[in-house]
């Protein structure tokens, strides 16, 4: 299973993770033009509390809750990653309120979205990934499977 | 222009060896005949050769061969042997006249044993009090050089093709159980009779070709121990690490070839615990005294020669032996053991770093060849 | 303001047309530089706070920020020099020493850059590192002056303990107080994966570090802190530093503020106290003190460990090393007059000492001299900053270089100096847990693997065009070196011929 993540050890809440995020999936070739005055919604966000920052985002689970109260088939499990089709969502947000991560978002255009690892944007590397400055995102690339997974 | 020793002069050269392992003693025609195939090595600006056992009637002297640039100088070294040796014997060094060889220095031969009393004042051995008095008069004597301070062994050197030079030396009028030779190419006319080669200390003499690029590194630790390197040659500082490692540490000759060529580190690490910690330790102990760079020598000694490689063999060296096996050759080109002896068989080429040391009597000696 | 005002010395440029306001900048400067503004929605900055550290540089995603250097400027004047009118401000203001980090940033004469490096060509070949064995292992320590035989006829193994390195550089001392944990962490990382050593400065050693103890060299400074038998054991060498390079003749201080955690426990000290190495070792008045000194650390560790004695480079250096070869050091480190520091007073640092090539030259030269030369190693620092840095100090006599800058600069440091203030905003020069962790070590220890990887590349390639194959070859060889734009005299201490002679 892939997903990314977080050693919260050198995670410095620094957020350039969610602007490279925005970036990436905006489709456009330069961040100025596509981030420069508007709000960004990433589909992965810092939590910052005190002395500790983390960046989370879509876990992948193996057993995934989200894709099984997806009243219309939206959501679905392709080679391990869970994605989204945009064209099938209603815009019921169940899948919002099950994730237990908090890693599923509105896209602001009444769809939802989340982490699909960047797989139709950049080959490779999640964008999150390449541009974290202290290594703190990874992409984990076994089958170890989340410890509260529950679905 | 500056002449030898006051800047360094980088040459190419050819070398040749021949020793009798039974000690019969062989004319010098031989040896001068092995420098004739590869003329083209040199450029007639530097011969020389060295002859074991020439001197049996003397053999309990110490036979010094000085230059001189004029008389005057010769009565001031003179004043100063006679100060620290008793001279047995003085004559002036018989050579021929010839076209080829010209700007003669006056060229002395001496044999000598120190004075008991300033030995016993010095309190060092007679050896190194040799060493001392030779290392004086090169470094401080103008116009004063001796070139060979061994017993029964001689140096005999000079500007010119290898071939004049032993024709002007009348080698052939020598005999002796082991001889080498030089041809030196230096990239400079230095036009200076000492600049030649063999370089010699003691019975140690080193004919080489190569040019050292750890010349300076090995030159200003050896000179911690008294040494004045005054010609700046590779051929001077070899010298005077074997005599350093050899008389002064004690060591055996294989055990200096380890020293100057050692082993690849990388070939350290695969031999036996105690080869591999003997290794480590000379070459640890001794770092500075790694020769780097081309070079293949041949070390005459009172009783034997040793040839060695670079590391890398950067330069030619093979050796042959006679059909009966009693003459070891050795020489840069396979064309000088033929000329000395057209049936020579065995012909070897030693490796990088393998020394072939060749002994009068106790026969074979060599680390890993065929001797 | 008023007459105590001193204008920024730099400006934060951002390119309005290209900042999208996502506060990196801010979230990462620890100097509070820059601050968002709601209403307007862009991002501000208050300059004189900037101590041209370029972490915000080096982050901002769009590349909308510089720092450039002010051009307020006074009256030009090529005596009164600005630095000189603002220093003179400043201790108008304050009546305190200045303090500066780092090493000496005066335009005084870098001796290595007025040296050339020699090459094979024609009359000897040069040898290509890729295709053949090219050697850079040394060893460090006081080899025998004559061999000895067991009865058997054998040589004996009488050397003293060595400290070998894989390559002729080593990581300088730097405590843990003065750098994070982190830093020394990929220090200590990074040496042992290279097969050289760190050296821990006289902070101590963290516990979590006594694994890299045969790459660490422990250092024993006048402080003594941290100093026990476990940490002298642990150690592959131990050091006793006399002085170093940036502040030659005065001790050090590390304040309060500094002595938290695991660096108060590290260093055997109270929290919050200020920690400070006295200027002398109380207990070394002399060079025969230093000898007592010398066999007290081989007698704790039953003679297993080398011991090195570090000093600055001061005017009668070359008498100084003889004093200490005498003394029964095994290694003599000098530091010469470039060298940095976490803090020292401006002064100081600016004014004493004299630059390493001379004084390793010398020092090279007069233990030669004395026939001593191969009863001690030499290994110098003090602004070494390549390999070609490298090459020139072996071939003037050196058998090991210790660095320190170029390993902070390889961890992230962008030499701002300003070390002493604890802000450090890439992590290397603080305590503060929330930029302590901006230094990775995972990451810290690859680039230092590679710095020095890409110097043994290059050492070798150097090596090889002098036709040496092995780098004590070039130890002391300073025919393989000549100077440019140097006078006799200068020519004359460093021991090496003008080009074109």
């Amino acid at each position: 299973m892939k997903r990314v993540v977080v050693n919260e050890k050198w995670c410095l809440g620094c957020h350039l993770c969610e602007y490279n995020c925005a970036f990436s999936n905006s489709g456009m070739k330069d961040m100025v033009k596509a981030l420069k005055g508007r709000d960004i919604f990433p589909r992965i966000r810092v939590e910052d509390g005190g002395d500790i920052t983390f960046a989370v985002s879509c876990r992948h689970c193996k057993d995934a809750i989200c894709v099984k109260s997806c009243i219309s088939g939206a959501l679905s499990k392709k080679d391990g990653v869970v994605t989204i089709d945009k064209s099938k969502c209603v815009g019921c947000y169940t899948c919002i309120l099950v994730c237990p991560y908090g890693a599923i978002t509105n896209d602001g255009e009444g769809a939802v979205q989340k982490c699909e690892l960047c797989l139709s944007t950049t080959a490779g590397t999640p964008a999150c990934v390449a541009g974290c400055p202290n290594r703190a995102l990874t992409l984990d690339d076994d089958d170890i499977e989340t410890a509260d997974a529950r679905g | 222009m500056q002449k030898e020793g006051q800047i360094r002069i980088p040459s190419g050269c050819a070398i040749s060896a021949v020793i009798s392992k039974s000690g019969k003693r062989m004319s010098g025609e031989k040896i001068v005949s092995s420098m004739v195939p590869v003329h083209d090595r040199s450029n007639g600006l530097g011969g020389g050769f060295a002859a074991y056992g020439i001197y049996p009637e003397h053999r309990d002297f110490y036979a010094l061969h000085v230059f001189f640039d004029d008389d005057v100088c010769r009565a001031d070294c003179e004043n100063y042997l006679r100060e620290r040796f008793e001279i047995v014997d003085a004559e002036v060094l018989p050579t021929r006249t010839m076209r080829e060889i010209t700007d003669e220095p006056v060229i002395w031969r001496y044999f000598v044993y120190p004075r008991r009393t300033r030995l016993r004042a010095l309190q060092v051995d007679e050896r190194e009090y040799v060493v001392r008095v030779v290392m004086k008069i090169n470094s401080t004597l103008k116009g004063a050089y001796v070139f060979s301070s061994g017993k029964n062994m001689g140096v005999f050197k000079a500007v010119g093709y290898p071939e004049d030079v032993g024709r002007y030396y009348r080698l052939e009028e020598y005999e002796g159980y082991s001889w080498t030779a030089h041809g030196r190419y230096p990239t400079n006319t230095p036009g200076w009779w000492g600049g030649a080669h063999p370089f010699a200390l003691l019975d140690y003499s080193i004919v080489h070709n190569g040019e050292i690029s750890s010349y300076d590194a090995n030159r200003r630790f050896i000179e911690m121990f008294g040494y004045r390197c005054t010609l700046q040659t590779d051929t001077e500082v070899i010298t005077y690490i074997i005599d350093y490692l050899v008389r002064r540490q004690g060591m055996t000759y294989e055990e200096a070839a380890h020293v100057i060529a050692a082993p690849f580190w990388d070939t350290i690490s695969h031999r036996e615990p105690e080869e591999r910690e003997r290794l480590t330790y000379l070459r640890t102990v001794f770092s500075s005294l790694l020769v780097t760079g081309p070079f293949s020598i041949v070390l005459g000694f009172e009783g034997g020669l040793m040839a060695l490689n670079d590391r890398l063999k950067l330069r030619s060296m093979v050796t042959g032996h006679s059909e009966d096996g009693d003459r070891v050759y050795i020489a840069s080109e396979e064309a000088s053991i033929r000329k000395m002896d057209e049936d020579a068989t065995g012909i070897y080429a030693p490796a990088g770093g393998e020394p072939v040391i060749v002994k009068v009597k106790e026969g074979r000696r060599a680390a890993v060849g065929e001797y | 303001m008023g007459v105590e005002f001193i204008y920024p010395e730099f400006e934060v440029v951002r390119n309005s047309s290209r900042c999208i306001a996502c506060r990196v900048c801010e979230r990462q400067c620890a100097n509070e530089v820059h601050s968002y503004d709601p209403d307007e929605r862009v991002m501000l900055s208050d300059e004189s706070k900037c101590v041209n550290c370029q972490r915000c540089v080096s982050l901002c995603p769009t590349r909308a920020l510089k720092i450039v250097k002010s051009d307020c400027t006074f009256r030009e004047n090529a005596n009164w020099q600005s630095d000189t009118i603002k220093e003179i401000y400043k201790q108008a203001n304050s009546g305190g020493v200045l303090l500066s980090s780092m090493g000496n940033p005066k335009m005084l004469p870098v001796y290595w850059d007025k040296i050339l490096i020699n090459a094979s060509q024609v009359t000897n070949p040069s040898i290509d590192p890729l295709r053949e064995p090219m050697e850079t292992r040394v060893f460090l320590g006081k080899k025998p002056r004559s061999i000895e035989r067991d009865e058997g006829g054998k040589i004996k193994n009488n050397l003293t303990p060595q400290l070998e390195l894989s390559m002729p550089v080593m990581f300088s001392a730097m405590s843990y107080g003065s750098i994070s944990y982190n830093a020394h962490k990929s220090l200590a990382e990074a040496a042992t994966r290279l097969g050289i050593c760190y050296n821990t400065g006289e902070g101590g050693l963290h516990e979590d570090f006594y694994v890299y103890g045969p790459n660490t060299i422990v250092q024993v400074a006048s402080g003594r802190f941290g100093v026990f038998a476990d940490y002298l054991d642990a150690g592959a060498a131990i050091e006793i530093k006399m002085g170093q390079g940036a502040k030659p003749g005065i001790g050090g201080h590390l304040p309060g503020k500094k002595i938290v955690g695991d660096v108060s426990r590290t260093r055997m000290i109270p929290e919050g106290s200020d920690a400070i190495s006295p200027a002398p070792h109380h207990d070394i008045y002399s060079i025969e003190d230093l000898r007592q000194l010398v066999y007290s650390l081989k007698e704790a560790t039953q003679y297993k460990k080398p011991v090195i004695v570090k000093v600055a480079a001061v005017h009668n250096i070359a008498a100084i090393a003889s004093g200490i070869a005498r003394s029964g050091a095994d290694i003599i480190a000098i530091d010469g007059f470039r060298g940095g520091t976490g803090a020292a007073p401006t002064r100081i640092r600016d004014n004493v000492g004299i630059p390493i090539e001379l004084a390793l030259a010398a020092c090279d030269r007069r233990l030669r001299e004395e026939g001593i030369r191969n009863d001690v190693s030499l290994v110098v620092g003090g602004s070494i900053r390549s390999a070609s840095d490298v090459i020139k100090a072996v071939a003037l006599g050196a058998d090991a270089c210790y660095v320190a800058t170029a390993a902070l600069l390889a961890l992230g440091c962008h030499l701002c100096r300003t070390c002493h203030t604890g802000n450090c905003n890439w992590g290397i020069a603080t305590q503060r847990p929330e930029l302590v962790k901006r230094l990775n070590p995972e990451t810290g220890a690859e680039r230092l693997y590679n710095l020095m990887t890409a110097w043994r590349h290059e050492i070798k390639e150097l090596m090889g065009g002098m036709g040496i194959n092995s780098i004590e070859a070039l130890r002391g060889n300073r025919l393989m070196l000549r100077g440019v734009n140097m006078t006799e005299k200068e020519l004359e201490i460093l021991g090496i011929s003008h080009a074109g002679e």
